[in-house]
């Protein structure tokens, strides 16, 4: 039988805001344990939550970017459970009533396609802290510097139909989400998260199947092998005529498997209630104008222009938008040296191939805009040839300096002095008489031949073009 | 000493009669000597107590020194004391000191007032006779062998037994009135948001609000003005200028148009209590007060509503007493569920288990709009009941309480009786009025308190109407026997 696969994604995404979402506690990562944890944060008999309006505001400009309803009133309610880690034993999140409702975003796929998927909700919550079973003999150790860090949850619709396109999803939301400057994305320190709910159905039917909870999972790569996995598991499931039972799974990286948490039958109960001790929080429509006309401008928006105004295909302007600090970086060069295509392939190419080899952000990249724009004007000016131009990038990478400075150093510039090059051509025409021969004769494929000659004579110095021009006419002449 | 009210101390102390210290002194020996028979304080803190009535009288002498500098406070247990135990009435927090204080706290140290102890309560607010505190029950000082009233009848029984001319209280459903009209002091529960809830431990959320218990209304009005104001650190205050209270205490009080609800005179009204009331409307029919009868149809869904909402909200409120970061946790827990459990069962006592065992259900899935949702609805009723009322009315009197003090243990063992003691005040919190008891005479020689309910923020009236009958009675300088 042929299966359908049904996908809805909830990330967690931790806001950048500098402190916690009910307390003044600072959220920076890292802290020794519990240094950043104050009375609120602990849960202490007496305090109470204040809310954070920063994170508010950057719930709803995450809302605006993707054309979602902003509540006016939203609620914060709580969620009740009992764990070490959650100081008060609930946590504080919004239920009935979220902030940001109904939005959309676009993906692309690497098939050139794209498609929508819808947003359900995104809304606001708070951490928990951090339980430590290491190091504690058969205790556990609780760390609460994350309680109470700010978190917006964002939920999609089952919308998508494959891992791929769940990564593709996830990818775009990251994109944004940093492009909006409300989260660092950081997925090492646990900044972005998300749970995918899976479920599958014979192809052609209109109902959803049983799903099952994934949980907990902090890379794209993970997010593809843990549906991947899932939706095998639930098809030997189904196939060996079974039942997928709904419950929550734990994906383990390790084992690249999934397994189960919890039931339905065990599902907690969290009688959610809204929080008597905040406010509603109620949102003008002049404050979100306002928010709105503060937004940057977003990946989309972004790509279309790069398309129209640098005329990139679309395969670039997609790579160069997808980050905000790629596509700043590729406007710095391009401001600075007046041209666009060449910069979008330096950048597509050398510049992302050295990032990724050494494991670096664009942000930190050795090569500044200003050093690439360099040489991309002495690309331009025929100081060096394209070639040249790729040990002139490493050896900025590898921090000799300016372009002009290593040009200058290593004595790669380009001959241009025509002089210069026919004497080299003269000399190779009179030592390779054979091969003068055959292409007089009509052995045109010989011109990359003596091409070689003279570039291994000038150490590839020789401009390419007058090479070119000036072979062809001394060997037809 | 200790039969003067605030107003004569502040004098006494300003004019250099006599200094705090002197006067903390004196009371601390008065507490140890008497309040054996009581058992209102849980805590003395006396050399606190010295230290704080030296700064005050540094201040004094100093010239920048308020009405409360120098002027000795007893703080109900709720208020979480910097250094000083905070227990709630409760095993669970037998053993916690707070690293902060209380925001209430904070204003009346602000303002010099010397703290000699801090007062038994119910466990964690949770009863209407002082009979559920950890520490065991306070007694009336008109009757040992009745209830002081709850939640706040360790502050109550203080200051009707003279230990010190102010204390703090709390009201949730009562627990600032019934025990003030039960023991025959003057007592204020402020508009919900008038006063920050930070720091104060939390029972009911929606519900809780702190106040001044005194002999006077014009000791109430002082008190109030120091304790009020919008605060930061709690949402739910109210960014609203505090007046004078009292600079209207003194104003005619011609033509102010009461209103009696019928529904607060019914059967389940003492006689004796009922006559006292009569009494007190005398007196203010001749200072030219005119009364109406008014309706609150919806006041008898008042104490089932309670029992739904209080009981949901402390059974989320109390989860963080979990044995984890403080207060009580068992011995030698095999794994954490156990944790939980034993610390849980063995910190908190019978009737607070019942609440958070009635709110669990009322807010679990299946059940949540039937109960918490509906009762939400209800409250709505309720508080419109009032908001048509006062569109007739000034301010609106009845019982503070059905009867006078009950003896111990006579209600224990059945909680609706219990819970029914506060069948006259529940109905102010849920819709977050401020309401006050003032002494009205006696019956069955026990105090009877008068209740007068006020519109929003309208604190300065109430203080007015009480104080204007107290110009008239003297039923607030009555005090018990063995504590003249």
């Amino acid at each position: 039988m042929e299966w359908e696969t049904v996908i809805g994604l909830e990330i967690h995404t931790q806001l950048a805001t500098k402190s916690k979402i009910f307390s003044g506690a600072s959220t920076a990562y890292g802290a020794a344990a519990n240094t950043q944890a104050c009375a609120v944060d602990l849960g202490l008999p007496g305090v109470l939550p204040v809310l954070n309006s920063e994170a508010v505001r950057m719930a709803v400009k995450f809302g605006l970017a993707v054309g979602a309803h902003i509540a006016p009133r939203s609620v914060f309610a709580r969620k009740n459970y009992f764990y070490p880690d959650l100081p008060k034993g609930y946590q504080i999140s919004q239920y009935e009533l979220p902030v940001v409702e109904k939005g959309t975003v676009s993906i692309e796929l690497e098939d050139g396609t794209g498609k929508i998927i819808g947003v359900t909700r995104a809304h606001l919550e708070e951490d928990a802290g951090k339980s430590l079973h290491e190091d504690f003999h058969g205790m556990t150790g609780i760390d609460l510097n994350r309680a109470g860090t700010p978190l917006l949850e964002i939920v999609s619709e089952p919308d998508m139909r494959s891992a791929v396109e769940a990564v593709a999803y996830m990818k775009k939301i990251h994109t944004l989400v940093r492009y909006l400057e409300i989260s660092d994305g950081n997925m090492q320190e646990g900044s972005f998260r998300c749970d995918a709910n899976v479920s599958i159905r014979p192809a052609g039917e209109t109902k959803l199947g049983t799903r099952t909870e994934l949980k907990n999972i902090n890379s794209f790569r993970f997010v593809e092998r843990a549906i991947n996995y899932e939706v095998e598991r639930q098809i030997d499931v189904l196939e060996s005529g079974g039942k997928v039972v709904q419950e929550t799974r734990l994906y383990d990286a390790n084992k690249n498997e999934t397994r189960p948490m919890r039931s339905k039958e065990e599902a907690m109960d969290y009688r959610y209630f809204p929080d008597p001790d905040l406010l509603p929080v109620e949102i003008l429509p002049d404050d979100i104008d306002a928010i709105r006309t503060s937004l940057p401008e977003l990946p989309d928006a972004r790509r279309d222009r790069f398309l129209k105004d640098y005329g990139l295909s679309t395969y670039d302007a997609g790579v160069l938008t997808a980050s905000r600090e790629m596509a700043d970086y590729f406007e710095a060069v391009v401001n600075a040296s007046g041209e666009a295509k060449l910069v979008a392939n330096w950048v597509t190419g050398d510049l992302s191939g050295f990032l990724n080899k050494d494991n670096r952000e664009v942000s930190d990249s050795p090569v500044s805009a200003d050093m690439l724009a360099g040489m991309i004007q002495r690309i331009k000016d025929n100081t060096i040839s394209g070639k040249i131009a790729k040990e002139v990038f490493e050896a900025m990478w590898n921090g000799e300096g300016s372009a002009d400075d290593i040009i200058e150093k290593r004595g790669l510039k380009q001959i241009t002095d025509t002089g210069a090059i026919e004497t080299e051509i003269d000399r190779v025409i009179a030592e390779n008489p054979q091969q003068v021969e055959q292409f007089r004769a009509g052995k045109e494929k010989l011109l990359g031949f003596f091409v070689g000659q003279v570039m291994k004579a000038t150490q590839g110095k020789a401009n390419p073009a007058q090479l070119n021009e000036l072979l062809k006419k001394k060997l037809s002449g | 000493m200790h039969t003067m009210s605030i107003v004569e101390l502040a004098a006494g102390l300003h004019q250099g009669e006599f200094s705090s210290e002197e006067l903390t002194r004196s009371l601390l020996a008065r507490i140890k000597n008497l309040d054996p028979q009581l058992n209102s304080l849980v805590t003395l803190a006396e050399e606190q107590a010295i230290d704080q009535a030296r700064n005050a009288d540094q201040r004094l002498a100093g010239g920048d020194a308020t009405t409360l500098t120098g002027i000795p406070v007893i703080q109900k247990d709720i208020f979480c004391t910097q250094g000083v135990k905070t227990s709630c009435g409760s095993r669970m927090l037998d053993n916690f000191i707070s690293p902060y204080d209380a925001t209430v706290v904070e204003k009346l140290n602000q303002a010099g007032s010397v703290m000699l102890g801090k007062a038994n309560m119910d466990e964690f607010a949770m009863g209407s006779s002082n009979e559920t505190s950890f520490y065991g029950p306070v007694k009336n000082p008109w009757n040992p062998e009745t209830v002081p009233g709850g939640s706040s009848g360790g502050s109550a029984a203080a200051v009707a037994a003279r230990f010190a001319p102010f204390a703090t209280g709390t009201d949730t459903g009562g627990s600032i009135r019934q025990p003030t009209a039960l023991c025959g002091i003057t007592g204020l529960k402020p508009t919900y948001g008038r006063v920050s809830r930070y720091g104060m431990i939390a029972f009911a959320s929606s519900l809780d609000q702190a106040g001044p218990m005194t002999r006077s209304a014009e000791d109430a009005a002082i008190v109030l003005g120091a304790m009020a104001g919008f605060d930061v650190r709690d949402s739910t205050s109210i960014d609203k200028p505090v007046p004078d209270y009292r600079a209207n205490l003194n104003d005619d009080i011609r033509g102010l148009r009461v209103g009696l609800p019928k529904q607060y005179f019914t059967e389940g009204l003492d006689s004796g209590v009922g006559d006292r009331i009569a009494d007190a409307i005398d007196v203010y029919k001749k200072l030219g007060v005119e009364f109406v009868d008014i309706d609150l149809p919806n006041t008898h869904l008042a104490v089932p509503v309670y029992y739904v909402v209080a009981p949901a909200e402390c059974s989320s409120n109390l989860s963080r007493f979990d044995g984890v970061r403080f207060g009580y946790r068992c011995e030698n827990p095999k794994d954490l569920e156990d944790l939980y459990k034993r610390s849980r069962g063995e910190g908190f006592g019978a009737e607070v288990q019942r609440r958070i065992m009635i709110g669990t259900y009322a807010l679990s899935a299946g059940y949540y709009d039937a109960y918490y949702l509906k009762s939400q609805q209800i409250r709505r009723l309720i508080r419109d009941d009032f908001v048509r009322a006062f569109e007739k009315v000034d301010v609106i009197m009845s019982p503070t309480s059905p009867t006078v003090a009950f003896k111990l243990g006579e209600k224990t063992a059945d909680p609706v009786s219990m819970y029914l003691s506060d069948i006259d005040t529940i109905a102010v919190n849920l819709a977050g009025l401020p309401g006050m008891s003032i002494p009205a005479g006696f019956a069955h020689d026990l105090p009877v308190g008068l209740q007068i309910i006020g519109n929003y923020f309208d604190e300065a009236r109430l203080l007015n109407v009480a104080h204007m009958y107290q110009l008239e009675t003297d039923w607030h300088n009555r005090i018990p026997a063995g504590f003249e």
